[in-house]
């Protein structure tokens, strides 16, 4: 459990901070409790060193080495059965031991169990591309790699996915900040009217619960609209925004607040 | 005796001869607003509701454009991503003038919920925005709302100048 902190000034301060969080694990089983996943195990064991196997809300979770991976996979969809990837991606542990943890998650529609593959990496260490024998492997390692920084080497297209391809940093890394960092904060103001702008445009407003209500810049106080620029006042009568002005417009009915007609049954 | 006022505030005291010319280019200019489809989020479903039969933006003349040249205002309806950014600056710049913007919903107002490193923190930080609507989304009537203000800021402009160059640089 997540300890109690008072939650008096949330809209000032962030009540969760902790970006290295790690949720309690689940009660881990033994594999042989499951004759399916003990025989899938015993399958990838006698041609692959496993270091680490177990049972974890009915999935099996196997930690092999990483040079494996190609050959454990194809042994799984062309043996095991299981022929597809649903996901996969990579864990930061950057800040624990200096590594990445690797997951593929396998999904058997036959036999309907689902196994786990995972394995660490160092920091900087590419992995081996899966995409020849799974298509789906294809946007997720590019994901990976825009996201985390890890390179799938084979892969027939390594380039970022999500963010632009000018973009620098990798955003799903601990140590990426929420609100982005310098590049970030000025990504598209230095990329559409130059560095020299940023003076002219200024920074990003970060603060959500900012309210200014002397502010005309921005926004305008709701009943007290105002056009752009103009001081506020504390002594400010309320404007009220019609529709037309009072002359009426050519060929155009005047709207009558007055005698316009509220529809207040819901089933008509 | 003749019974006459001359009303000295309205037209800024002008002649309505002189202002006629004005008012008929800005009565076709406010009522044929056709909008670019530019929904980018779920803004962009209430901004197809309000386009649809329920809502019927056809009253106000303002009929959705798939294109740019076509388009007289550009209604921003959804989370502008920094990545987006350069292209609706294309966009805008690729709209004849005069040209208005109506930013629709807190993401373009603001950035609204998204206070992360891939959302631009208001659309105005890109392109020059004449109204920005308030909601998560903004109703349908909000929207319409908001044209019918446009019109009356547009009816308020003098039609024979150039539109002041409203941009940012």
């Amino acid at each position: 459990m997540r300890a109690y902190k008072p939650k008096d000034d949330v809209q000032a301060k962030a009540y969760y901070t902790d970006r290295y969080y790690v949720a309690p694990q689940v009660p881990k089983q033994d594999v042989d409790c499951d004759e399916v996943f003990a025989a899938d195990l015993e399958a990838i064991k006698a041609k692959f060193e496993v270091k680490d196997a177990y049972i974890q809300v009915e999935q099996m979770v196997i930690y092999i080495n990483p040079h494996d991976i190609y050959g454990v996979l194809e042994l799984m969809r062309d043996e095991l059965e299981y022929t597809q990837l649903s996901e996969m991606s990579a864990i930061d542990w950057l800040a624990k031991d200096n590594t990445f943890e690797i997951f593929y998650q396998m999904l058997s529609m036959t036999k309907r169990k689902r196994i786990r593959v995972k394995y660490f990496i160092e920091n900087g260490q590419a992995v081996d591309s899966v995409e020849k024998l799974f298509r789906s492997a294809d946007w997720s390692e590019r994901e990976m790699y825009d996201m985390f920084g890890i390179e799938a080497n084979g892969h027939p297209f390594m380039k970022r996915i999500l963010m632009p391809y000018d973009w620098q940093g990798h955003p799903l890394l601990k140590t990426y900040p929420l609100e982005g960092d310098e590049f970030a904060a000025w990504y598209e103001v230095d990329k559409i009217y130059g560095k020299e702008a940023r003076d002219i445009i200024g920074p990003e407003l970060r603060d959500t619960a900012r309210v200014d209500r002397y502010d005309s810049e921005r926004f305008a106080r709701l009943g007290f609209e105002v056009p752009k620029g103009t001081e506020i006042t504390d002594d400010m009568e309320p404007t009220v925004q019609e529709y037309q002005e009072d002359g009426g417009v050519f060929l155009i009915r005047k709207v009558d607040k007055e005698s316009s007609k509220v529809i207040d049954d819901p089933q008509r | 005796m003749a019974q006459h006022k001359v009303n000295y505030t309205q037209d800024g005291g002008l002649p309505v001869a002189l202002t006629s010319i004005d008012k008929i280019v800005n009565w076709g200019r406010s009522n044929s607003l056709w909008a670019l489809t530019y929904g980018l989020a779920c803004c962009g479903i209430e901004m197809m509701a309000s386009g649809a039969s329920r809502f019927d933006f056809d009253r106000y003349g303002t009929i959705f454009r798939a294109s740019p040249r076509q388009a007289d205002v550009m209604i921003v309806a959804g989370t502008l991503t920094k990545k987006h950014a350069e292209f609706i600056k294309r966009l805008y710049d690729q709209m004849t003038e005069p040209r208005w913007v109506i930013s629709m919903g807190s993401c373009a107002n603001t950035g609204g919920m998204f206070n992360t490193y891939a959302t631009v923190q208001g659309a105005d930080r890109i392109i020059p925005v004449d109204l920005y609507l308030p909601g998560c989304a903004p109703r349908p009537e909000t929207l319409q709302y908001g044209v019918m203000l446009l019109q009356k800021k547009i009816r308020a402009n003098k039609a024979g100048n150039a539109q002041k160059a409203k941009r940012l640089m």
